[in-house]
């Protein structure tokens, strides 16, 4: 049950001023494979949602094409698309007992009624709501919402479930044990899945790839691995996570890039296939690639330490480095091995190269 | 401009594919015209043209009669309704504020003493007016034995105007004051400021809005009110509303009527405009926030006790009003014999039973009907997008800005030649209240649907539903306790109508109010005392079916009056 994305783009007119227009969704091109379960990711207004809400049939693309299990959907209406949305608001309706509300759908296909109760009674054994059949919403918590909408979802059997940031209502401690749930229960029942959220904490751990987005274009489409290590450009190294930028001269690309910074040569895998020579470019480093040591002419930057947070685990240091604007941000693991520094110290920086990563 | 139109066209052609929706949507669209805009029209019309021709003689006319007259009231009127915005609104800010901050007993009690007026005919004010004060007064001549005492003129009408309308503000004020949380206090009182330092910095100054908004409704409320000053204005005291009612079933002077009707307008309306889209856009916080429980102690004791009393005085007066009007139902002969007797009961059973009848028949027929319609113009303006959807929205909470009598005389004007003859019959009668009353329905509607995330709908078309079946079994539930509020509103005001309803009625139709009325006018105070208290009965007993079918049946027992 895979859905594909061809060349899909939105442009919303002003309902005031026709003349202005806002492309929401950028020849977007995307394959999710059957099971699969694929994160769009980005800041507010980045094109996820208006990409989610084309895929359920509440939007219309104004060009491009949408398949979903191979088949052309472009003119069926969200109500005929066997897809499924769990809303950010859960949109649980409010006349409706728990009972009804997952039996809604199920309803509407015109099963019998002893079908319905005991298809509705599965699942809410499986998401643990069978004690709050006959309650009415209004005397649900966030949470137990939370699972409604997803048991109302799920319920149909649809070919797509997607879900429209679920947890972005939820306290901190709940949004993670909810995460987790949703993670189980996908894989459980294999279902395809597109998951739209802001939070990368929350696209690391449930899935199987991410789709970063920004100003409504795909920036990066991979696993959370490649995405936090191997990211394909500033915004993505930027939007995931730390990272500290180096402008860099790019001297030569083989199996290796040789680039030269801060008047020192070094060479780093090759990833980045636009990166070519003789161009300026850019190294990544997270800041846990960062070593800090005693400042010394074999060191990659040196610099005072501005500020030094000590976290127990970890200590959190900002460097900053004369000619630089931005300070060098680095953790160090284990710092009853690697030594304590404080504000004022002059420090060197080092790094390993497989930490590194040469973007443009 | 000519890209509007297009987009016009578009959305027309888009309609068209729906042809139940448009229908519905030409329909109410030629209603609206026929039966609000269309009387207000021949108002205007009239009182401009003296023998088919445009002029302004009607209202030289008016305004030079018998000295000057007619400009004393158009002076009263104006004074009466400044007088009676300020009063009733700072007694209403003291109940209010007493209520939602000084903590004092009885708030439950207190609170519904201040709701009771809504429910009662506008007049009930007037009659016990009389009662309490008149030649035949209760304290003006049983207990303090005064000869020939008067209630009649200004003093007696703002008494009972205040009483009549502070209710209104008092509601206003009252979710004004709840929506200021009480954080902003909390937060001045630990900056230092005294207890009535932080009234004058912060209170007062975030209720500005409400109060200005509360003196606009009240003061279009008193220029409107017909009942009170038909019963106390008299010849000393003449207010528009009456003259104009005279000039026409008086003299028979349409022209003159429809003048005074037009002066009586444009005060009304240029009140209401400022207040609907000036004043309540200058709110501070939102008036249907969440009301928090003041925690806080930001009226001292001696204040708290002082205000207690206040309310406690005002309560008295409402108390005394109603206690009289049962009190007098029951007396033998009001100001000279207090035996309790059921003769006028008996006598009005006697004279009054048909129109009991024809009240309940036309108050029970037009307000489903108001309600439905209101309903459905909530729906239409807060989610469909078509053309004249503006005025759809506009025309239908016009009624709200017009004087009754202005209504009535329209209709008068409107409804009196072929082939819209329909003077002295019951569809007039019913076609007002429907048109007067659809506001309070599209009121509660755009509430509501502005409350149902759009989210909720999204989801019933995501589980396989089609734009049909997500009216019928999402949106249209989810409207239901919306819907029978706005029934116990229209309810009550079909039942206490009179401004508008006066010029329709018939020797065929008659209206319990009128008849007490002219009960009133003929000197029958413990009939009218009588009559009024069956009213308020009927009215009493349809609220408590409605509430019994809401708790029972929808879980809730939310209306517009406990709001």
């Amino acid at each position: 049950m895979s859905v594909t994305l061809v060349k899909v783009t939105k442009i919303f007119t002003d309902q005031d001023d026709k003349s202005k227009e806002f492309t929401a969704v950028d020849d977007v091109n995307i394959e999710i494979k059957e099971g699969e379960m694929v994160t769009f990711l980005g800041p507010s207004g980045c094109g996820k949602t208006t990409t989610l809400r084309i895929i359920s049939g509440f939007e219309k693309q104004t060009k491009g094409d949408v398949y979903i299990d191979g088949s052309l959907v472009n003119d069926l209406p969200a109500n005929k698309r066997n897809s499924s949305m769990v809303f950010q608001s859960y949109a649980i309706f409010p006349h409706l007992t728990v009972e009804e509300n997952i039996g809604f759908g199920l309803e509407l296909k015109g099963l019998k009624k002893s079908q319905i109760k005991s298809e509705v009674d599965v699942i809410m054994r499986t998401m643990g709501l069978s004690a709050l059949g006959t309650r009415q919403p209004s005397q649900l918590s966030g949470g137990q919402q939370q699972r409604v909408a997803l048991a109302r979802a799920i319920v149909t059997k649809p070919r797509v479930l997607l879900f429209d940031e679920p947890l972005s209502n939820l306290d901190a401690k709940l949004r993670d044990q909810m995460r987790t749930e949703i993670r189980r229960i996908q894989q459980q029942f294999g279902i395809t899945s597109i998951y739209v959220t802001h939070d990368q904490d929350e696209a690391m751990t449930v899935s199987d790839r991410i789709m970063v987005m920004d100003k409504g274009r795909i920036q990066q489409l991979g696993t959370p691995f490649e995405i936090y290590s191997r990211p394909t450009n500033h915004f993505v190294a930027d939007f995931i996570g730390r990272a500290n930028f180096f402008s860099c001269m790019v001297k030569s690309v083989s199996d290796v890039v040789t680039v030269e910074v801060n008047q020192k040569q070094y060479q780093f895998p090759a990833f980045n296939k636009d990166v070519k020579a003789g161009k300026r470019a850019t190294v990544v480093i997270r800041p846990e690639g960062l070593h800090i040591q005693k400042n010394s002419e074999q060191a990659f930057f040196n610099g005072k330490i501005t500020e030094a947070v000590y976290l127990g685990a970890t200590v959190e240091y900002e460097i900053s480095v004369k000619g630089r604007t931005e300070p060098i941000v680095a953790i160090s693991y284990n710092p009853v091995k690697e030594g304590l520094y404080k504000v004022g110290d002059e420090v060197g920086v080092t790094f390993d190269p497989i930490s590194a990563h040469v973007i443009l | 401009m000519k890209q509007r139109i297009i987009s016009s066209w578009h959305s027309f052609i888009q309609l068209s594919k729906d042809p139940l929706l448009l229908g519905v949507i030409l329909l109410l669209l030629l209603s609206l015209v026929l039966f609000i805009i269309y009387p207000l029209y021949k108002v205007v019309v009239v009182s401009f043209q003296v023998n088919g021709a445009f002029s302004f003689k009607n209202f030289t006319d008016v305004l030079t009669y018998s000295n000057g007259y007619y400009l004393k009231a158009l002076f009263n009127s104006l004074w009466m309704g400044v007088a009676t915005a300020v009063l009733g609104t700072l007694i209403a800010y003291v109940f209010a504020y007493s209520l939602t901050r000084a903590n004092i007993p009885g708030r439950r009690f207190f609170n519904l003493i201040a709701t009771i007026p809504i429910i009662s005919p506008p007049f009930i004010g007037a009659l016990a007016v009389i009662m309490l004060f008149g030649r035949n007064g209760f304290i003006s001549s049983t207990l303090l034995g005064m000869k020939n005492a008067s209630a009649y003129g200004a003093k007696g009408l703002l008494f009972a105007q205040v009483l009549t309308f502070f209710p209104v503000a008092y509601i206003t004020l009252r979710g004004v004051l709840e929506s200021i949380s009480p954080t902003l206090e909390d937060a001045a009182m630990d900056l230092g400021g005294n207890r009535f330092t932080i009234f004058r910095k912060v209170t007062l100054p975030l209720s500005i809005p409400g109060i200005a908004s509360s003196m606009l409704i009240l003061f279009v409320e008193s220029l409107a009110d017909f009942g009170n000053p038909l019963v106390l204005a008299g010849a000393q005291f003449p207010i528009l509303s009456v003259q104009a009612y005279l000039e026409i079933t008086g003299m028979g002077n349409f022209a003159k009527g429809a003048a005074l009707a037009f002066i009586l307008l444009v005060p009304s309306v240029s009140a209401y405009m400022l207040q609907k889209y000036w004043v309540s856009k200058k709110q501070y916080v939102t008036v249907t926030g969440k009301p928090t429980q003041s925690s806080n102690d930001v009226v001292s004791p001696k204040a708290r006790w002082i205000l207690f009393g206040v309310c406690c005085l005002i309560a008295f007066f409402i108390i005394l009003v109603y206690a009289s009007i049962v009190f007098g139902a029951f007396a033998e002969s009001w100001g000279n014999s207090y035996k309790l007797t059921l003769q006028n009961f008996v006598y009005v059973w006697r004279v009054g039973f048909e129109s009991v009848l024809d009240t309940l028949a036309i108050a029970g027929l037009s307000t489903p009907v108001a309600g439905i319609l209101g309903m459905i113009i909530a729906f239409l303006v807060v989610r469909k997008k078509f053309w004249g959807r503006k005025f759809m929205e506009f025309s239908s909470m016009l009624s709200f800005a017009l004087p009754g009598t202005v209504v009535g005389i329209g209709y008068i004007l409107a409804f009196n030649k072929h082939p819209l003859y329909l003077t002295g019959t019951l569809l007039i009668l019913l076609l007002n209240f429907i048109f007067r009353y659809i506001p309070v329905g599209v009121q509660g509607g755009v509430a509501v649907l502005k409350q149902i995330d759009p989210s909720i709908e999204e989801a019933a078309v995501d589980l396989g539903a089609d734009s049909n079946k997500t009216f019928q079994r999402v949106t249209l539930p989810l409207m239901v306790p919306a819907f029978f509020s706005s029934l116990i509103f229209s309810f009550v005001r079909s039942m206490t109508a009179i401004s508008a309803a006066i010029f329709l009625v018939s020797a065929r139709w008659k209206l319990m109010t009128v008849q007490i009325m002219s009960q009133v006018e003929s000197g029958r105070i413990g009939a009218a005392a009588a009559f009024s208290l069956i009213l308020v009965a009927i009215i009493l007993v349809a609220m408590a079916v409605i509430k019994l079918i809401l708790r029972l049946k929808y879980h809730t027992t939310s209306s517009i009056l406990s709001q």
